[in-house]
Order: C-alpha cells, then sequence, then structure tokens
C-alpha cells in the first residue's frame, strides 16, 4: 500500500511537535475528513528558520506533513510558497491515488502558516 | 521475526486442517459432477447431500431448504432481490436497518432505484434495533424484513427471535444475513421465525467463495440462475463441490465447538477489553456491553486515527481492522459508527479486534503491551490531543 519512504517518514517522522512562541500557526483539514494537520513556523529575515507540526490522521497525512516541513526549512517564505503538493508526493516516492489529498493538505497547511505570519506582520 | 497475532477473524478465517482433508479428495480421485448418473457422480452427489445435511442440522432446517451460493453476499442479493420481485404484487416496501453490510444495504439502495421503498431503522448507541419502531414502521405493503443477526463491526447481537415474532405475525418474510452469527450464536430458524438466512464459509474456518441462502419451504422466491437442475433448479450451475463439503465440514466443527468457542472466546474478549481499558485513557466500547459476538472487540480511541494504529499493530505484527475512512476507500468513515451516534473524530480512531480458535491468552497479552504505547506516539503527534490538553476542547 505504502512504499517504504512513506512508511519510514509515518514512522519515525522529522519535526513533529509545537513552536511554542511559533511566528505563524495554521491548523487545515477537519475532524469529518479524519485528517487535521497544524503546522508552527519560525520566521526570521524572511526564512523559516523552524518548522514544527502535529497531525491527526492517516500514515500518508503523517508523512506528508512531515516531508513538508523538511522541504521548507531554511527556505524563503517566497520559496516555501511554490511548494506544490506533486513535489512533497514525489520527494516521498509516490502516494496512492486516494491519498494524494494528504499532500495536497500539506501544501495548503505551509501557505496557510506563512498567511498567518504575514498577517501579524503587516 | 516478529510474533505474528492475527485479530481479523471477522474478515476471514483460516481454513480449518480437518476442513482442507475433508475437501482434497474431492478436487482429484472424487471429482465426479454430482448430476452424473455413474458412480463418480453418484459419490459427488452423496457428497453434496452429506453437506447439505450438515448445514441444515446446524440451523434446524429441511435439506431442501438449503441452497449453496458462491458467497454470503451472494445469499444476502438473493434472498432480498429474490423476494422482492417474486412478491411485487403484494407490496412494494421492505425494511432493513442503518447497520447492515454493504450486501445488503446496496442491494436495497438499487431496488430503491427499481420502484421498492426501503425503511431503514435507526439503531440505538449500542447498534440494537428497537422492536417498537421496527412495529411503527411496518405498512400494507411491506413484504420483507431483513436485519442482521449480529453487526460484523460492533458485534451486537440483534433481538431476532423477536423481530421473527413480529414478522411471523403480520405475514412478512423475515431474512437474517447471519454470516458474523454462525459459530458464534446458537442459530434456529423455527424456533426464531427465520425465513431466509445468510451465511458463509469463510468465518468459520471453512473456504472462501462458498456460502448458503436457507430459504424456508413455501416461501415465494425468485430463481437466482437459470440453467440446470441444480440446488432445486433455484441456483443453476455444477456445484462447487469440495467447496460445498468444506463448508459442510466447516459448519459440522462450528456447531460441536459452539460452546467451547462462547466460552472460550468471551473470557478472551473480556479480558481484552478490560486491558484496553486499563491501559489507555479515552476509550470507548463500541458495540453492545453484553449481547455482543464472542468474538469481537471494537474500541474508539480518542485523538488517534485508525489507518495510523493499524499499521503500527501492523509493524508489531498485530492484524485488526478499523471503521477509519482511510481503511474504507471513502471519505466517510463506517456506516455502522455513524448509526451508532459516534462523532466522525471518534469513528475514525476505532478499532475491531476479531478473534477466532486460533487465538490465544499470549495474544492478548501481547496487544495490551504493544497497543498503549502506539497510542501515546500517535498522540503526541496529534494536534487534537494537545488541544485537548491544553483544555481548549471539551469532550
Amino acid at each position: 500500500m505504502y512504499n517504504e519512504k512513506v512508511m519510514e517518514y509515518f514512522t519515525n517522522p522529522r519535526n513533529v511537535g509545537e513552536i511554542e512562541d511559533a511566528d505563524g500557526i495554521a491548523e487545515v483539514g477537519s475532524p469529518q475528513c479524519g485528517d487535521i494537520m497544524k503546522v508552527y513556523i519560525k520566521v526570521e529575515d524572511n526564512i523559516i528558520k523552524d518548522i514544527k507540526f502535529q497531525t491527526f490522521g492517516c500514515a500518508s497525512a503523517i508523512a506528508s506533513s512531515s516531508m513538508m516541513t523538511e522541504m521548507v526549512k531554511g527556505k524563503t517564505l517566497d520559496e516555501a510558497l511554490k511548494l506544490t503538493n506533486r513535489e512533497v508526493v514525489d520527494a516521498l516516492g509516490g502516494l496512492p491515488p486516494a491519498k494524494i489529498h494528504c499532500s495536497v493538505m500539506a501544501e495548503d497547511a505551509i501557505r496557510a502558516a506563512i498567511k498567518d505570519y504575514m498577517e501579524k506582520n503587516k | 521475526m516478529t510474533r505474528r497475532v492475527y485479530l481479523d477473524n471477522a474478515a476471514t478465517t483460516p481454513v480449518h486442517p480437518k476442513v482442507l482433508e475433508e475437501m482434497l479428495p474431492y478436487f482429484t480421485e472424487r471429482f465426479g459432477n454430482p448430476s452424473s448418473i455413474h458412480s463418480f457422480g453418484r459419490e459427488a452427489k452423496q457428497a453434496i447431500d452429506k453437506a447439505r445435511e450438515q448445514v441444515a442440522k446446524a440451523l434446524g432446517a429441511r435439506t431442501d431448504e438449503i441452497f449453496f451460493t458462491g458467497s454470503g453476499t451472494e445469499a444476502d442479493n438473493w434472498a432480498i432481490k429474490g423476494i422482492a420481485y417474486a412478491n411485487r404484487e403484494k407490496g412494494n416496501h421492505i425494511i432493513t436497518t442503518r447497520i447492515e453490510h454493504h450486501a445488503v444495504l446496496h442491494t436495497c439502495e438499487y431496488l430503491e432505484q427499481d420502484g421498492f421503498e426501503v425503511t431503514y431503522l435507526d439503531v440505538d448507541e449500542y447498534g440494537m434495533v428497537d422492536t417498537d419502531k421496527l412495529k411503527s414502521a411496518i405498512k400494507d405493503t411491506t413484504i420483507l424484513i431483513t436485519v442482521m443477526f449480529a453487526n460484523n463491526e460492533i458485534g451486537t447481537i440483534q433481538p431476532v427471535e423477536e423481530i421473527g415474532e413480529i414478522a411471523k405475525e403480520r405475514g412478512i418474510y423475515f431474512h437474517t444475513d447471519a454470516v458474523q452469527a454462525f459459530g458464534n450464536v446458537p442459530i434456529d430458524v423455527n424456533k426464531m421465525n427465520i425465513d431466509l438466512l445468510s451465511m458463509s464459509g469463510h468465518k468459520i474456518m471453512g473456504p472462501k467463495g462458498i456460502g448458503v441462502l436457507y430459504i424456508r419451504k413455501g416461501v415465494k422466491i425468485h430463481n437466482l440462475i437459470h440453467g440446470g437442475a441444480q440446488e432445486r433448479k433455484r441456483r443453476a450451475g455444477t456445484e462447487n463441490l469440495a467447496y460445498v463439503v468444506g463448508l459442510g465440514k466447516a459448519v459440522e466443527l462450528a456447531v460441536e465447538n459452539l460452546d467451547n468457542h462462547i466460552h472460550r472466546l468471551s473470557g478472551l474478549r473480556d479480558r481484552l477489553i478490560a486491558g484496553i481499558m486499563e491501559r489507555i485513557d479515552f476509550v470507548k466500547l463500541n458495540g453492545h456491553p453484553e449481547k455482543r459476538l464472542p468474538n469481537n472487540v471494537n474500541v474508539s480511541i480518542e485523538f488517534v486515527e485508525g489507518e495510523s494504529l493499524l499499521l503500527s499493530l501492523d509493524m508489531a505484527g498485530i492484524a485488526a481492522s478499523s471503521g477509519s475512512a482511510c481503511t474504507s476507500g471513502s471519505l466517510d468513515p463506517s456506516h455502522v459508527l455513524l448509526a451508532i451516534g459516534l462523532p466522525h473524530e471518534t469513528a475514525h480512531g476505532s478499532l475491531r479486534f476479531s478473534l477466532g480458535d486460533g487465538t490465544t491468552e499470549e495474544d492478548i497479552e501481547y496487544v495490551l503491551e504493544q497497543l498503549p504505547p502506539i497510542v501515546d506516539r500517535l498522540r503526541a503527534m496529534s494536534p487534537l490531543f494537545s488541544q485537548y490538553k491544553g483544555g481548549k476542547v471539551n469532550v
């Protein structure tokens, strides 16, 4: 069902947790669909210095969140905003068709966290 | 290699070695066509007759009321469509429940598209049908009541005898899907006024691809498959000889072992339920606390999602199942869990362990060792759990 890379990111997810003094926070998904992704970012000089996530969801949701955080950490906000769900899927070596929406959530989550940061720092 | 513990017996069971032994000669030396008149045919026919007797005896039925099918699903389809179309001039109304197996629900939905009217009865928080609601749902046009004997997900056993009584009094046919119940509870079609009953081989240590529909003598039903004279012309096609033999043997063994099975498995079941409750916080037992299949444990573990639980258990060698959407291929969690009133997020976090005759005390202890750290790990990642701990959510 899942490839080894997805299982590895599910079993040993990177960047799990909360950032207490986060500069941007976003939560996407809903309990109804069985997936909630919460992302915390710490921004310095327009760069994502730190990022953490919490996910309630299936293995692909956890793996997608984790992969996304790795992909945007250390990137500028503009670079992070360009991240697409397809890139997350590719980095994971593919997801089953029914699970692509998990990668879309990861894309939505980072964009929403950056938006939250931008609104707070207008 | 990690230990492997199979607790998904409601999905399927292994074939019992005695069943396999009984089946094997019918692939090779006793391969005859039961319709042939020579000795090869006669010994095959005798084997089919014996299996039919084994099943009839187990249900308290007559042999000419037992029809072999290709699956429990086929039996459900035949019972419902066969009754609907054969009794259309009497009426077009069918009563069922919201928690039936899809073999029943989707058949009823199909009939709705063809002019039939279906009432889907609600169930209570334990998954029980209210017989008063059933009575008030009956109309002049009601031709069939189909209510499962016991639920496959939450294990709740329905008041079948009472439903049979109600149906009989009003002259309405009563079908029950007993795929999960057979071999787990005593069944007597006469005492329980059951007109049609579906069962399946592979849930009772028989082979997959074989089922039974019991049809009470005199019940007006359409034939399922047209062709030769097999199954009293009602389901034509050369009999699946070895599988029929296997099903017969599995039924015989299940009946012989019934008391021991119920006693032993309900003990293990209760140990597993109590152990999960003791060791893990925020857990809810789904299904009826007492009127429950001896092999069924279904719990919702708050703040975590079922597929993650299943995969983590699988990595520890434990096979279970879940009503989470992620395991069903749809966006909604199990219709059964929603019907008993669980919120979506709680339904997504459900786990079913279904025990079998191969289940041991050590298996149960192993699950009780492995499950709590898995839940802790997933909860540590869950935003729902940290929100709860932060006091932002009422549970």
